[in-house]
């Protein structure tokens, strides 16, 4: 579609310049580039100059000079080259943060990719009422509001009255009574995976399902007439149609669980150990806004965008394609 | 179909084990049919059950609440959780904050990000490759990456904790998706049609209008609906720009925290979370499958 019209234009450019003499005729070898495409862009191009593209140049510039107590009485701040870099860097502390950010980051995305496959073959399986039922359910998570989500969950395991205890201690399980399940790193990242599976979870499920009744049903048909099993059907058959949908979900998964913050932000409200349960926007917030350190948060601010970056190019170039 | 290949070799022996066994294989069919659906409703309820449990226990009277042993249905159903939650006149104060800037947002997005769609999807002009993956790459960085330098910029600028402030970091951020949402639209109606209204004797400007305009109106419409949820949601850039002039997602966290200082009155906290959520359980239920496909067309489409 996008292909047909942007070749169509060009055809047409007499008129699809508002500015030119309508009666010129199109010459498509040494066209004059219009006007009009840029002046449509101009409001876009200043929202993003505004919000995203000042501050990440301020950003770089913050990440060579200094924040100290000085700054903070007025002075301006003063240039120190790549200090930042070198002193948070050599920090054990950004280590640990990193390696349980990409740690998290991963589990969650794999775990999330697994359970949403599972459910799209299930909704494959299932009669059509259990599929619509799985469809609205899903769905009705989805919807859920990060924040209000996350408090749902505080109060599913709140220590005292919450579901979960009550139900742990039914199935016989009595040390749970009471159980303070956001005070321990462990338990608070168990926590906190079941908040971001069960909310990524919609997501990569109802892609995946549209990506599998893609897969027309007559190779299916096919394929058992031939005398496939479920088992080859899925290696053979499900999983080579299917795989470019479930790369591109899990790269996304990865992509969004590496900058998770306000879940984590929000579970530590409860009590746990701060710098224990921190992830890397954790990590940049406490530095940057608790302690001042403005220079040192962005350096690793700078890191962070880095990483998505280059993670994002294989994303992005899969949509490049749809551009054509 | 080559990956059927593979398939070919236990045909044979396939086909003679069913002809042997055709009987219990039915009934075996049958049982695995039974499981699945079992199975499926299963995982249906586990993952509604959070927001089933909101919704209730933002109907049940708090002493129902602190009760050892959870009522899973709605036997002593009262508004009285909501009741006090509005009457603080904190929630409203929110509310209004919420609101001014959510509606700021979305006109902007949707002003700004439907020229630049047009522009991208009616014109070939140099730097529209550029343009495009630029767009696609700063949908994806994270705010967590960059709000350090938006804090200081709103500082810098006094205009933290105002709704000028947040409202510019939320139109930069949402405009992106929204330009690449609006030109698969916006590509979908053929110039073609334009220029056959041309020709029957509209202006160009009476074409759009009368033509394209209303046929891209669900897409406005659906990019309208994910701005409003985005900027309605949004939890993390509001927490660092804006201090006492707060959203509803930081006022619920704030409401949160306040009463646990006395034991947390849990009614009206799912009341107030039920409250925040509804509006957006409605839009985006509207909106998902043009989510969906946006954000995997290209995997799909190959």
């Amino acid at each position: 579609m996008s292909h047909d019209a942007a070749l169509g234009v060009p055809a047409h450019s007499g008129h699809a310049a508002p500015g030119g003499p309508p009666d010129e005729p199109p010459a498509p070898r040494r066209r004059r580039t219009p006007a009009a495409p840029y002046l449509l862009l101009v409001p876009a191009l200043v929202a993003l100059v505004a919000g995203l593209a000042y501050p990440v140049g301020k950003q770089i510039v913050m990440s060579v000079q200094k924040f100290g107590l000085e700054q903070q009485f007025g002075q301006a701040p003063t240039f120190v080259g790549l200090d930042n870099f070198v002193r948070v860097f050599t920090d054990d502390a950004l280590w640990a943060v990193v390696a349980r950010s990409i740690a998290f980051c991963l589990v969650n995305a794999f775990l999330t990719v697994v359970i949403g496959f599972a459910f799209a073959l299930l909704m494959r399986a299932v009669a059509t009422p259990v599929r619509l039922m799985l469809q609205v359910c899903l769905l009705l998570a989805w919807a859920m509001p990060m924040v209000a989500g996350v408090t749902v969950f505080k109060w599913l395991f709140d220590y005292r009255t919450g579901v979960v205890n009550w139900l742990l201690v039914q199935l016989g399980f009595d040390s749970f009574a009471g159980y303070s399940w956001l005070s321990q790193p462990f338990t608070f990242f168990l926590v906190a995976t079941i908040i971001i599976v069960w909310m990524s979870v919609p997501f990569v499920a109802l892609s995946m399902y549209a990506g599998l009744t893609a897969v027309p049903e007559e190779v299916l048909e096919a394929s058992r007439i031939d005398g496939a099993n479920g088992r080859q059907q899925f290696w053979h058959i499900l999983m080579p149609m299917v795989r470019p949908v479930l790369s591109i979900v899990l790269l996304l998964q990865i992509i969004w669980d590496l900058r998770v913050f306000a879940q984590i932000r929000l579970l530590q409200d409860a009590g746990a150990p701060v710098s224990e349960t921190n992830l890397l926007g954790n990590f940049i917030y406490e530095l940057g806004m608790s302690r001042q350190d403005f220079g040192g948060a962005a350096a690793v601010s700078i890191f962070v965008l880095l990483l998505t970056v280059a993670l994002s190019w294989p994303y992005v170039r899969s949509l490049m394609k749809e551009d054509a | 179909m080559s990956a059927v290949a593979p398939v070919r070799t236990p045909h044979v022996r396939a086909s003679a084990v069913a002809a042997k066994k055709h009987a219990p294989r039915a009934g075996r069919r049958r049982v695995r049919s039974f499981a699945l659906g079992t199975l499926g409703v299963l995982a249906s309820l586990l993952w509604v059950f959070p927001v089933y449990w909101m919704v209730l226990s933002a109907f049940t009277p708090a002493a129902y609440l602190r009760a050892t042993t959870p009522q899973f249905l709605p036997l002593h159903a009262t508004a009285v959780n909501f009741r006090r939650v509005l009457e603080g006149g904190s929630f409203t104060a929110a509310l209004g904050m919420s609101v001014a800037i959510t509606l700021l947002t979305v006109v902007l997005v949707l002003a700004f990000a439907f020229l630049g769609a047009l522009a991208i999807s009616r014109w070939k002009f140099r730097g529209r490759t550029s343009f495009v993956l630029a767009v696609l790459f700063i949908q994806m960085l994270p705010a967590e990456g960059l709000f350090i330098a938006q804090y200081k910029m709103l500082s810098g600028a006094h205009l933290l904790d105002s709704v000028i402030g947040v409202t510019v970091l939320y139109t930069a951020a949402i405009i992106p998706f929204t330009i690449w949402m609006l030109r698969g639209f916006v590509a979908g109606v053929p110039a073609e049609l334009e220029e056959a209204a041309m020709v029957d004797g509209l202006s160009r400007t009476q074409a759009f209008l009368r033509i394209t305009f209303p046929l891209l109106a669900p897409g406005l419409v659906a990019s309208g609906v994910y701005a409003f949820l985005q900027a309605w949601n949004e939890f993390t850039i509001a927490l660092v720009a804006l201090n006492s002039n707060q959203t509803l997602p930081l006022w619920l966290r704030n409401f949160l925290s306040a009463s646990a200082n006395r034991g947390v009155d849990w009614g009206q906290v799912m009341a107030a979370s039920t409250l925040i959520a509804i509006p957006v359980i409605v839009f985006f239920l509207f909106v998902q499958g043009r989510m969906t496909s946006g954000l995997v067309s290209g995997a799909v489409k190959g």
